[in-house]
């Protein structure tokens, strides 16, 4: 049976690329992510599991990376903000420019994590299945109405203007 | 935020969980995380170990019995409930699983988590006391099952012990029920809920308004029998930056009534 461990070798894969690192049990999934791996896309806003710009995509899901130790992702697969530009923008990010889904920018990152997650569960989401599947991720800038009809432009379908 | 000094371990039986609970004093299970963490950043706790119970595929799932009686795995995800076509058999548990917070949130909270965190403004406490559900508990001498009723002891504490774990939750079968609320904000933290069931006999259950859920037991279904109900239970809400107690206790009445009424309205099969 495993005992107790302060700290511990753990394994994940970002985006692809395997790393390797010796983590203390406190530390938490965010502050590797952008303090160990220098994968510094993801922002910490609230610290407090509101505001969601540290979401990332674990193992498929989509969870607050404040809200986990790194400890538990041992072995895990993540995707963050980094992983969805290939050489140019995806779709999505694409949309957000676009429809001026963004001013400040603070909580993109966790937007667009949010909005890829919906999409693939629900290709062509309604706006109030937008409005739900970003339920987790605050804009104080936007008044969230371009990131609607961002993330509904990037599922092909029609916006208004 | 950084966390004091823990110590992790994540045991893959129930079992091994509890030996390791047993271990060190200070020991505290980690279930989802999306409660714990957080009052482990505030350091409104701060547990010496820590025993995540992640990794322990026997306290995950739902089984669906052949009288319709569920049994649901303590560390399956409120997102994994509202997916599951066992847990259709109840169809409150997923409706009101999908008022939970956010996506992330309900992708990794847990319903033992919700449950044995006994926040009073929790979802669940209420739901599971009027639907009548059943919490086994397993320690190092064995197994023992609790009624929802007496499962909430207080704020934040439950009958679970330190050396102890919430191991299944029994739902019996049955469709009449409602749940209303109150929130900050859409899906946001309650100021009132209220939990209904209308199989057989009616069942009403108020949260947010005392330590634990109150039971209340209208003679009739109707709006009148139940706001009276209510009132004769002399509520003493607290009051905080989002109500006073007595705008909770109004709404009281209000949120059982909408409960009752759901609840009755639908149908049996």
């Amino acid at each position: 049976m495993p005992g107790f461990e302060e700290s511990k070798r753990i394994t994940v894969e970002v985006n692809g690329t395997t790393y390797e690192r010796d983590v203390e049990a406190r530390r938490l999934l965010i502050h590797l992510i952008r303090d160990d791996l220098d994968l510094t896309g993801s922002h910490v806003g609230c610290d407090t599991g509101n505001c969601g710009a540290c979401s990332v995509i674990l193992d498929g899901t989509l969870v607050k990376s404040c809200m986990l130790l790194a400890v538990q992702a041992d072995g895990a697969s993540i995707e963050t903000v980094e992983g969805l530009a290939n050489g140019e923008l995806s779709p999505l990010q694409q949309a957000f420019s676009d429809h001026h889904a963004l001013q400040c920018g603070y909580c993109t990152p966790g937007m667009l994590i949010s909005a890829t997650a919906l999409l693939r569960e629900n290709p062509t989401p309604s706006d109030d299945e937008i409005s739900k599947g970003i339920q987790g991720n605050i804009c104080r800038c936007t008044g969230y109405w371009n990131i609607v009809k961002a993330i509904k432009a990037a599922s092909g379908q029609e916006v208004g203007e | 935020m950084l966390l004091r000094d823990v110590g992790y371990a994540r045991p893959g039986t129930t079992d091994e969980a509890l030996s390791l609970l047993a271990q060190q004093s200070g020991a505290r299970p980690l279930a989802g995380g999306q409660t714990l963490i957080n009052v482990m950043k505030a350091r409104a706790a701060a547990p010496d170990v820590l025993v995540d119970l992640n990794g322990i595929p026997e306290l995950k799932g739902i089984e669906l019995g052949s009288d319709g009686t569920l049994t649901i795995g303590p560390m399956t995800t409120t997102s994994e409930v509202i997916a599951s076509a066992e847990a259709k058999a109840r169809p409150i548990l997923a409706e009101v699983c999908s008022q939970i917070a956010d996506v992330q949130v309900r992708n990794r909270g847990t319903i033992g988590g919700n449950i044995c965190s006994s926040d009073p403004t929790n979802h669940l406490p209420p739901l599971l006391v009027a639907v009548g559900a059943e919490m086994t508990v397993g320690g190092p001498s064995g197994e023992r099952v609790v009624p929802a009723e007496e499962f909430f002891v207080g704020v934040y504490m439950t009958a679970v012990g330190p050396d102890e774990l919430l191991t299944k939750i029994t739902v019996p079968p049955g469709r009449k029920d409602g749940f209303a609320s109150v929130p900050v904000g859409k899906d946001g933290t309650c100021i009132v809920n209220a939990a209904a069931s209308a199989n057989g006999e009616l069942r009403v259950v108020l949260g947010c308004v005392d330590a634990v859920p109150r039971v209340i037991s209208p003679e009739a279904a109707d709006v009148d029998s139940v706001r009276a109900a209510v009132r004769a239970v002399e509520l003493d809400p607290p009051s905080d930056v989002h109500a006073s107690g007595a705008y909770r206790r109004a709404l009281s009445e209000v949120v059982a009534a909408r409960a009752v009424q759901q609840a009755t309205a639908r149908a049996d099969s």
